[in-house]
């Protein structure tokens, strides 16, 4: 039972990663159709952000993690307005352009500080652990959790609740239509970005609690199961995301947990992650909030 | 004096040359309608002026060239635009997609809701869940509600029930009398009733421009240049 409930935790706080990187890249493949490989370098630009403010800044955890997450919102939007922007009239160049940036971003930062993983400081109040029915659960499990929910009960009252929520779910179903009532929906891309962005960073920033390190291709590894997460959930749907994010993540943990030698240890993890993809596509091709993907 | 007007208006879209060289005046007051074959392109003409589709020529609205602007800085020039097909956002409640909208900062809610009660009692239902009639009211509505010069509205009576496309040119008629209206159209019947001038394109060319009513008054024009006799067409019914 202990080992269920610490699988169970596990599983949540990878999922909560996993839904920070993936609700902003899903808003903005619905929205803009950009497919953006450059999202899992932004987590790594957060993560390197908030691990240097942490370190050589000398800045408590919180205002680390802040400070990532404000340095991986810009780097966002300057991606957007720099090199997406001037490129969506070329779909197939957009999408080189960010994977290229996609390479680039890691490569910069293990030019940088070496290909190693760093260690991120851990601060006493969140590295103990907690007694749940009877299993020991590292404390950072819950960060993320409620960091997630917090991320997703932001997104819901920003797209339910303002002017600019509204074009997006507009522009999410017919983006030509919202030009057509006279919106400039460039401003809502920047917009878009800038909270995938933000999204992502945060992650990344806590990324390194919940590894506790950080690593130059951090963010490219966890960008393949979020792209995963992306389909499954259907695009644009932000709910569609946190649900799929909570399948992955635990299908990931239990198969691990129940690991054929001779697999590796990582392998049945994955390959699981996979075959609930396609047994998902196969029942319901268009993901879980029943949209074309 | 025209309100808008469209020379030598070309389209290319992947290679295929849709428009060659339309023309177009639209009247500063009333309907005028854009006539033609299916394929003829019409819908490309309109999405040309909305700038929703790559062109070429010269488009001019109240005396200003708007060919290169963007769809929305188009649309803020005072262009009301209905598509085909209704273009409503299925998943938004209808005051979501009147909402949406909304530019002027007293949009005008009051004659929306005169002309559509209908859109009142539905406040909140999701708009994918109305029926064609009432889609193509929000469609409308939505470019009502802003002080427009000048409303386009493309094929709004399509896949409509007869009473309902009686309804949907009771409010163009009464639209037309504030606002001057584009109106692609195939009911030749509605046209007759609603529209003063006319534009006819042939093979994405003007193969027509004059008086709407002269034009299907005269059966053999309108038989060379629409393809229909027009003297069986009734109000409310397709031309038949």
């Amino acid at each position: 039972m202990s080992t269920v409930v610490l699988l169970a935790c596990t599983g949540l706080g990878l999922g909560a990663l996993y839904f920070l990187v993936a609700s902003g890249l899903s808003l903005v493949f619905g929205l803009m159709d950009v497919l953006n490989f450059a999202h899992g370098a932004l987590l790594s630009v957060g993560a390197y952000a908030a691990w240097w403010a942490a370190t050589d800044g000398h800045l408590g955890f919180w205002l680390a993690v802040a400070f990532g997450t404000v340095v991986g919102t810009a780097a966002s939007v300057l991606l957007e307005l720099v090199l997406i922007r001037p490129l969506y009239a070329r779909p197939r160049d957009q999408i080189l352009a960010t994977v290229g940036v996609g390479l680039a971003l890691p490569a910069l930062l293990m030019g940088i500080w070496g290909s190693d993983a760093r260690p991120f400081p851990q601060p006493a109040a969140l590295s103990g652990t907690v007694d749940l029915l009877g299993a020991t659960v590292p404390v950072n499990r819950f960060v993320l959790v409620a960091a997630a929910l917090a991320v997703l009960l932001l997104l819901r009252l920003f797209l339910a609740r303002t002017r600019y929520g509204l074009i997006v779910r507009a522009g999410v179903e017919d983006r030509a239509m919202v030009t057509a009532l006279g919106i400039d929906v460039r401003r809502a891309f920047t917009l878009v970005f800038a909270i995938g962005g933000a999204a992502a960073s945060l992650g990344g920033a806590l990324a390194g609690l919940y590894f506790g390190s950080v690593n130059p291709s951090q963010g490219t590894g966890l960008l393949v199961f979020a792209f995963v997460v992306v389909v499954m959930g259907g695009t644009g749907s932000v709910t569609g995301a946190a649900v799929a994010s909570v399948g992955v993540g635990l299908v990931q943990q239990f198969a691990n947990y129940a690991a054929v030698p001779g697999l590796g240890a990582a392998g049945l993890g994955d390959l699981s992650v996979v075959v609930l993809l396609a047994v998902l596509l196969l029942v319901k091709p268009r993901g879980l909030t029943g949209r074309l993907a | 004096m025209s309100l808008l007007t469209v020379r030598d208006l070309r389209v290319v879209i992947d290679g295929l040359h849709i428009l060659h060289g339309v023309e177009l005046d639209v009247a500063a007051t009333g309907v005028t309608a854009l006539l033609g074959r299916n394929g003829a392109g019409k819908t490309t003409t309109v999405k040309a002026v909305m700038g929703l589709v790559p062109r070429t020529g010269a488009i001019t609205f109240d005396g200003a060239d708007i060919t290169g602007l963007p769809t929305h800085r188009v649309v803020r020039r005072g262009i009301g635009y209905a598509p085909e097909d209704r273009g409503v956002f299925a998943h938004l409640s209808v005051a979501e997609n009147l909402r949406l909208a909304e530019r002027d900062p007293n949009p005008a809610y009051d004659l929306v809701f005169e002309l559509f009660p209908e859109l009142k009692q539905r406040h909140r239902q999701p708009a994918g869940t109305l029926s064609g009639g009432q889609q193509q009211m929000v469609a409308i509505a939505r470019t009502l509600l802003n002080g427009n010069r000048l409303v386009i509205a493309d094929e709004p009576t399509k896949g409509l029930a007869p009473k309902i496309v009686t309804e949907v040119a009771d409010v163009l008629a009464r639209a037309a009398a504030s606002v001057p209206v584009l109106l692609v159209e195939q009911n030749l019947a509605l046209v007759r009733r609603i529209a003063g001038r006319c534009a006819v394109l042939a093979d994405g060319r003007t193969a027509h421009q004059g008086d709407a009513g002269a034009l299907l008054a005269d059966a053999d024009a309108a038989r060379r240049l629409l393809g229909v006799g027009t003297h069986h067409a009734t109000p409310g019914g397709d031309s038949r």
